[in-house]
Order: structure tokens, then sequence, then C-alpha cells
């Protein structure tokens, strides 16, 4: 029953997905390894397209891999079981919300959950960059270690870097304009 | 029936023009929540913010569900929250629909090839912006680097980092070493 076991992977994404969209992205490639609904390369692609359309990324990333794994009923039910458990917990604490956000075991546990979810997400970076950046089967067949890595794609990883952070007049662009170039120089520089 | 029809298109508006998700959907919210409709004031609308920084999950699904169940109770909350996934669900579909039936052509795949860079620093970025809040001291340092080296080299649920991290956060506030 695929459409239950989506339910529950993405119930269980909302459920500790702590510090917003990108938060859920370790879960997806937990998901990904687990079930081989959808491979790790496909996921990548998911974000930029959650980053360049309207709506939270998170939602956006839950109904893209429901889509990809189970069609259009995917898509509905795991955007529902990825938003399922965040209702019932504000529904239960929008009574007590000035006691939640001043008790000091809530405070303390997020205290340890924030640095968690940030060591979670740049681990998920790290994928993404080994899918990107890296050719693994070109340097076990060659041997030679300049081979392991995509030089053009770490020249545009350099690139984006100066325009996303140093540049003034760029830095502050919405990342669909990143994405675009991106996709531009992929298509014209054959990547 | 109204008001949660009402809830329900505010929060699918607020779902179209959202880009992103998180802060940057804090003042489409004010305009349409607060400005429009009234519903919050600022101040619990930061509030809210506050909590869902506090609570699993996406936080704009958090402030919908605030929202709605304070304007129109249990059903309220359910039916912002549908409101403000909805756009989602369709235009991601549809996207999904149209990429899947090109992701062989060629210049479909250089063009994701691309992309895939792009997000590596996207993701590199947004990790730089956290670092600031989510990091304050040597505990949280050494935490951070604990869950990831260990998600980089082993086979671990981030479940398992979840709850780990949250009973180290209670452990270390008791012993006193957080802060230093």
């Amino acid at each position: 029953m695929i459409y239950l076991r989506l339910f529950w992977e993405f119930f269980k994404t909302g459920l500790f997905a702590v510090g917003g969209g990108m938060a859920t992205l370790p879960f997806l490639y937990d998901i990904s390894a687990r079930t081989g609904w959808f491979t790790a390369a496909q996921l990548a692609d998911m974000i930029a397209v959650s980053e360049s359309t309207p709506g939270p990324i998170g939602v956006n990333m839950a109904t893209y891999v429901g889509f990809t794994t189970a069609g259009i009923p995917g898509a509905v039910i795991a955007t529902l079981g990825l938003a399922a458990p965040e209702v019932i917990i504000i529904l239960i604490i929008a009574r007590v919300l000035a006691a939640f956000r001043q008790n000091r075991y809530v405070d303390a546990a997020f205290y340890g959950l924030r640095p968690c979810s940030l060591g979670l997400i740049a681990a998920a970076g790290a994928l993404v960059v080994k899918i990107a950046m890296l050719h693994p089967e070109r340097y076990a067949s060659t041997g030679v270690l300049t081979d392991l890595v995509d030089w053009k794609a770490v020249l545009l990883a350099a690139v984006l870097l100066v325009f996303t952070r140093a540049v003034k007049q760029t830095k502050k662009l919405h990342p669909i304009f990143f994405i675009l170039a991106s996709a531009l120089v992929g298509v014209v520089f054959s990547f | 029936m109204k008001p949660l029809l009402e809830l329900f298109l505010a929060f699918a508006r607020v779902g179209v023009m959202t880009f992103g998700g998180g802060y940057a959907m804090l003042p489409i919210l004010e305009r349409e929540i607060v400005e429009n409709k009234g519903w919050a004031t600022r101040e619990e609308l930061m509030d809210y913010y506050a909590v869902g920084q506090c609570t699993p999950g996406v936080i704009a699904v958090n402030t919908a569900t605030f929202v709605g169940y304070r304007t129109a109770g249990i059903l309220g909350g359910v039916f912002a929250t549908l409101g403000v996934v909805f756009p989602s669900v369709v235009i991601i579909t549809l996207i999904a629909g149209v990429l899947t039936n090109f992701a062989d052509i060629p210049a479909v795949k250089s063009a994701f090839a691309g992309i895939r860079v792009c997000v590596c620093v996207l993701i590199f970025n947004a990790v730089v912006k956290l670092w600031k809040g989510a990091v304050p001291d040597k505990a949280a340092l050494i935490l951070c680097l604990l869950v990831f080296v260990l998600s980089v080299f082993l086979d671990i649920s981030p479940i398992v980092f979840v709850l780990f991290c949250a009973g180290a956060g209670i452990l270390f506030t008791r012993m006193g070493v957080r802060g230093k």
C-alpha cells in the first residue's frame, strides 16, 4: 500500500524536521535511500524546482516527491502527511502558547535541536556536492585523481559563490535568477 | 462555512505569493492577515513565527494553523493549512508532470546538471545564514559537527539525531555548559 507508506514517511518528516523548509531535506534523502522511490539526483533537481516556484519549499518538496513516487494522489497524500503532525502539534499548544514558549525544557531541547538541524542540512548539502561536482565512477575507471572532480562544475560553483555572497548588486537577487543562469551555463557548456 | 472558505482563500493567496517560504513569507502574511483581514496583530504574527521556529515542520504550515485556529477554531486551523498548501500541490504537480516528459532530452539533462551546482551553492548559503542563530557556543558547535560527520559517513536515520540532540540540549543546559 504505497499511499499509506507515503503518508507515514512524510508524517515522520513533518514531525521531526525542525527549523523550516530546508530541514526536510535530510529526511527526504533518508527516504530515497531506504525506499528507492526516487534517486538522490532527482531530489537535487526537485530542490531547484521547489526554489523556483511559488509556495513554501518544504511543501513543494513534499508534493514533488509524492508526485514522482505515486502520481497526483501521491502528491496530495505526501503533502497532507507532512502537514498533519504540524497541525496536530499547533492545535495542542495554541491554548498554552505563552507557557510553551517560556518552558525551560522546550527552550533547552531547541538549544540542542538547532545545531542538529544545521548539521543534517549541511550533510545533505555534501551529498548534493558529490552528485553535482564529483565523478567517482570516472575516477574508478582511470585511477587519475584529477578525474574525480568535475572542474567545470567547480568553476561554476566558485562563480556562483562570488555572485551570491560577495557582489553587492547581485547577492540580494532571488535564487531563481541563479538557478536559471546555471541552467543556461549547463546547456551552453554541455555539463 | 463562510469564514472557513475565507480562510482557505486568504491562505491560498499567501501560498501563491510566497517564494521560498520561511521569512520570505512574512511581508505577505502581514499584508494579507494583519492589514486586509485583521485576523491577527503584527505582534501576534511575530509570536506565531517564534513558535514556528520551536516546533517541528514547515513554518508556513505552522503559522496558517495558528491563525486559522484563532479565527475559527480547529476547523479553521485545518482549512487555513489546506489553503496554504493548495497552490503548491497544483503548481508542482503541473511542473513535475511536464518535466517528467522532457527529462531524457540531452539539453534538459545538461540544464539540470548546471542547476545542481547552483543547488549546492544555495544550500551552502542557507547553512551560513542559519549558523549564527543555531551555533551560539562551543557545545552547540560540537553537536553540529558531530551530527554532520556522523550523518555523512554513517547510515543513521535523521530521527535518531533529532532525538539525541533534544536530549543533549536539555543535558547541556542542566550541566551549565550552555553559553560558554
